[in-house]
């Protein structure tokens, strides 16, 4: 559970800025980049985003450990793409009815960029941010619900809970005689008897946690505050106008270069 | 230190023929209950389970709505429906995991005072406040996840001391505490009550902890209304065959031991220079719970492993129970225990392991993977690989010792407190093993279930089982032990904080 709500956070000039300018800086991108699909936009984001990265103060063991998903995820969507993608150009390689041609690798290329470009710096982003100070920012400065925001924060600590309720769910199951044994099937029946446990134990402690916080005036008719201010100053307004400048170039460069090809058209 | 002007003066309930029953349940949780309780008055709630104890409590601190069952009479705080005095309340329930809300301990603090609107530079002054007057000197930013039991349950009280409630409710506050962390939890509320006059309401089962820190004791009918009421001692000494009854911990004399002494048995598990410890999710390295522990289990013969919270018993039963792999060290099973399977109880199969060692757990809940009581007790002969003839006498003879046949066909989620706890141990030894490893068996037990408890585990010691009971109980050491293991605080990651700074660097 400190894993997921209390992260070490190393003190670098990324993780002092406010996680709801990080947030819209990471969407700006992200949204950019899905109107098209091109190696150049891709390429030239993920390049700035490159220049970027020492200022997140993430050492590069725990870069690759928290971006490993995503790095699987390029590779995988540049092999479907390659090989299943559109053809044109030259065939390169064919096998029945799977053929990799130019076009269809370009488009892999694309792809690929694509993923890393959106996915790492959401996951960098994410990483250097604390969950708290998230809540308290989509609260304060951009007015979603108390209600909402701190519902979905106590979800996400439950959620931390899970991973302990899980071993002494199946040490409890061992101990009972049906920890083992019965082949895949067995193991199969044993998956579902045990998942449906860990909810039946997550939905009493989750209503017991409800009980918890209404008994601390949560949800009540008058006006709440809070404990701690969530600023929006300069280095967020830098944060954003970052996030912009990198999707104002990569689609600049795009045009210019004539690979802009917009999705929804 | 004091901040701000307190609004000194307790909160002042009233019940005029006031029931109330849960949402499609046919029987009246409380019944025609009439009750005053004058601004800053400390009040003992005593009662047999089911009594109503902890829906007033729960009525009063205005959670229940009327979504949750149905109300008759009035029930007030101050004059107010309680749903409206929020803020007014606060309530402290007995489960020291279910109630932290926030991920740092400042941030938790906080959270009663942000819902209540209370104005941002008085938050933190309040905060600080609270954890002095309940002894949590911890920095502010520490997660509430690597506290301890006694610790959470502080940061509780500190959560709803820091709203200034005019009315305190505590729920067993201290039931899942060891006795040092009883102490000094019940004298951080008697504490506060006399400075703020704060009204205070607390239900606990055993009564010595409170009777002399109450103006009033007020003991509920089951059957409706107040059974008895005044000061402690005289009704204490008054209603003492009803409150015994009731399973209330009388105060007086622990019970005495009834088992003659046991002659030394067979050993069955042998650990030497065991280290015990779980690895944490993600880790590579088992963060150790306790270490160079010498134990041996024989037929016949009780051993009780005593010592704190966070000592590392909980972690040393599972081990012991063949449900963790040790460390390091070994833990081994004699001939006559492993009937020809390897040494080591953590290698053998689950359905060898149950005819072999019996575990059970603290929480009850987390053993139960069946949703009849009858199913439930099935489950391990069924896996051991009884024959279905003889299982339904086995099933019949443990419901009957255990008083539980009338529930046979209940879901096991639905008993009370002390029949769960019964049923843990039914199934347990549902299997006959030779070994049977208790985890705290009588965390939150009333003085009633204690007592069954304890004939049924001298009733297995008889025949020859040979019992492990992790506790830190002192009244089930002494009348259970024929050996005794103390085990001292291993300085885990909360004693780690604890040390690095006690003064409060301000987020």
């Amino acid at each position: 559970m400190t894993v997921v709500l209390t992260p070490e956070l190393r003190a670098s000039r990324i993780a002092r800025v406010n996680p709801v300018a990080k947030l819209v800086a990471a969407l700006l991108v992200s949204l950019t980049l899905v109107l098209t699909i091109d190696w150049v936009s891709a390429g030239v984001a993920l390049a700035l985003q490159a220049v970027l990265l020492p200022f997140a103060g993430v050492s590069v063991r725990q870069f690759f450990l928290r971006t490993t998903p995503v790095w699987i995820a390029a590779v995988a969507a540049a092999i479907a793409t390659a090989l299943y993608g559109e053809d044109s150009g030259a065939v390169l390689w064919g096998w029945g009815p799977v053929t990799v041609t130019d076009g269809s690798v370009t488009l892999a290329v694309a792809v690929a960029l694509r993923v890393l470009a959106i996915g790492v710096p959401g996951v960098i982003l994410f990483a250097t941010s604390d969950p708290t100070e998230l809540a308290d920012g989509l609260a304060q400065l951009l007015r979603l619900p108390a209600r909402f925001v701190l519902g979905a924060l106590a979800a996400v600590r439950l959620v931390g809970l899970f991973i302990d309720d899980w071993r002494a769910l199946a040490m409890a199951h061992r101990a009972r005689g049906v920890g083992d044994g019965g082949g895949p099937l067995g193991a199969l029946r044993r998956l579902g008897s045990q998942s449906f446990a860990l909810l039946v134990l997550s939905v009493r402690r989750a209503s017991k946690l409800a009980t918890a916080m209404e008994a601390k005036g949560f949800g009540g008719a008058g006006r709440r505050t809070w404990a701690r201010p969530s600023h929006f100053g300069r280095a967020e307004i830098l944060m954003v106008a970052i996030g912009a400048g990198i999707a104002a170039c990569s689609t600049l460069a795009a045009v210019a270069a004539g690979s802009w090809n917009l999705v929804v058209s | 230190m004091t901040v701000g002007p307190r609004p000194g003066v307790g909160a002042r309930v009233c019940a005029r023929g006031w029931s109330w029953r849960h949402a499609g349940r046919s029987r009246w949780a409380v019944r025609e209950l009439d009750l005053d309780i004058e601004p800053g008055e400390r009040v003992l709630l005593l009662g047999a389970s089911g009594a109503g104890k902890s829906t007033l409590l729960h009525a009063l601190a205005g959670v229940l709505g009327s979504d949750d069952g149905d109300a008759i009479g009035t029930l007030t705080v101050d004059g107010r429906a309680p749903g409206a005095a929020r803020g007014r309340v606060g309530l402290v329930l007995q489960d020291p995991d279910s109630q932290a809300v926030m991920a740092r301990v400042g941030d938790d603090v906080a959270f009663g005072c942000e819902n209540v609107g209370v104005p941002r530079e008085e938050i933190w002054p309040r905060v600080h406040e609270a954890l002095h007057a309940v002894g949590l000197l911890v920095p502010l930013s520490t997660p509430t996840a690597v506290l301890s039991g006694g610790q959470k349950q502080r940061l509780a009280l500190a959560g709803a001391l820091a709203m200034r409630p005019g009315l305190l409710l505590l729920d067993e506050p201290t039931a899942n505490l060891d006795p040092e962390g009883v102490t000094e939890v019940r004298d951080a509320v008697a504490r506060i009550a006399r400075e703020a006059s704060t009204t205070v309401v607390v239900v606990e089962h055993r009564v010595s902890v409170w009777a002399q820190h109450v103006d009033r004791v007020i003991v509920l009918d089951p059957g409706g209304g107040v059974l008895a009421q005044g000061r402690a001692e005289r009704v204490l000494e008054s209603q003492s065959p009803a409150l015994a009854e009731a399973g209330i911990w009388l105060p007086g004399p622990t019970p005495a031991r009834s088992r003659p002494p046991a002659p030394v048995g067979d050993p069955l598990l042998v650990a030497r220079s065991l280290t015990v410890g779980r690895t944490p999710f993600g880790a590579r390295v088992p963060q150790v719970a306790a270490s160079r522990i010498d134990l041996v289990a024989r037929s016949g013969n009780a051993l009780v492993v005593a010592g704190p919270n966070g000592a590392g018993k909980s972690t040393l039963a599972l081990t012991t129970a063949g449900l963790l792999a040790p460390v390091d060290g070994g833990l081994v099973a004699t001939d006559a225990l492993r009937r020809g399977l390897r040494p080591e109880p953590v290698r053998w199969r689950s359905r060898q392991l149950v005819t072999r060692i019996g575990t059970v757990f603290q929480d009850p809940e987390h053993q139960f993977v069946r949703s009849r009581v009858r199913d439930e007790l099935a489950v391990g002969p069924l896996a051991a690989g009884i024959d279905r003839r003889s299982l339904a006498g086995r099933i019949d003879d443990l419901l009957d010792r255990l008083r539980l046949s009338r529930l046979a066909d209940a879901n096991p989620f639905t008993l009370s407190g002390g029949e769960k706890r019964r049923l843990s141990v039914a199934t347990a030894i549902a299997t006959r093993p030779d070994v049977l490893v208790l985890d705290e068996p009588t965390f939150g037990q009333d003085a009633r279930t204690w007592r069954e408890l304890v004939a049924l585990l001298d009733a297995l010691l008889i025949a020859g089982h040979a019992v492990v009971a992790v506790t830190h109980d002192e009244a089930l050491a002494a009348v259970l032990a024929d050996d005794v293991l103390r085990l001292e605080r291993a300085s885990g990651p909360a004693e780690d904080v604890l040390s690095a700074s006690s003064r409060d660097p301000v987020r």
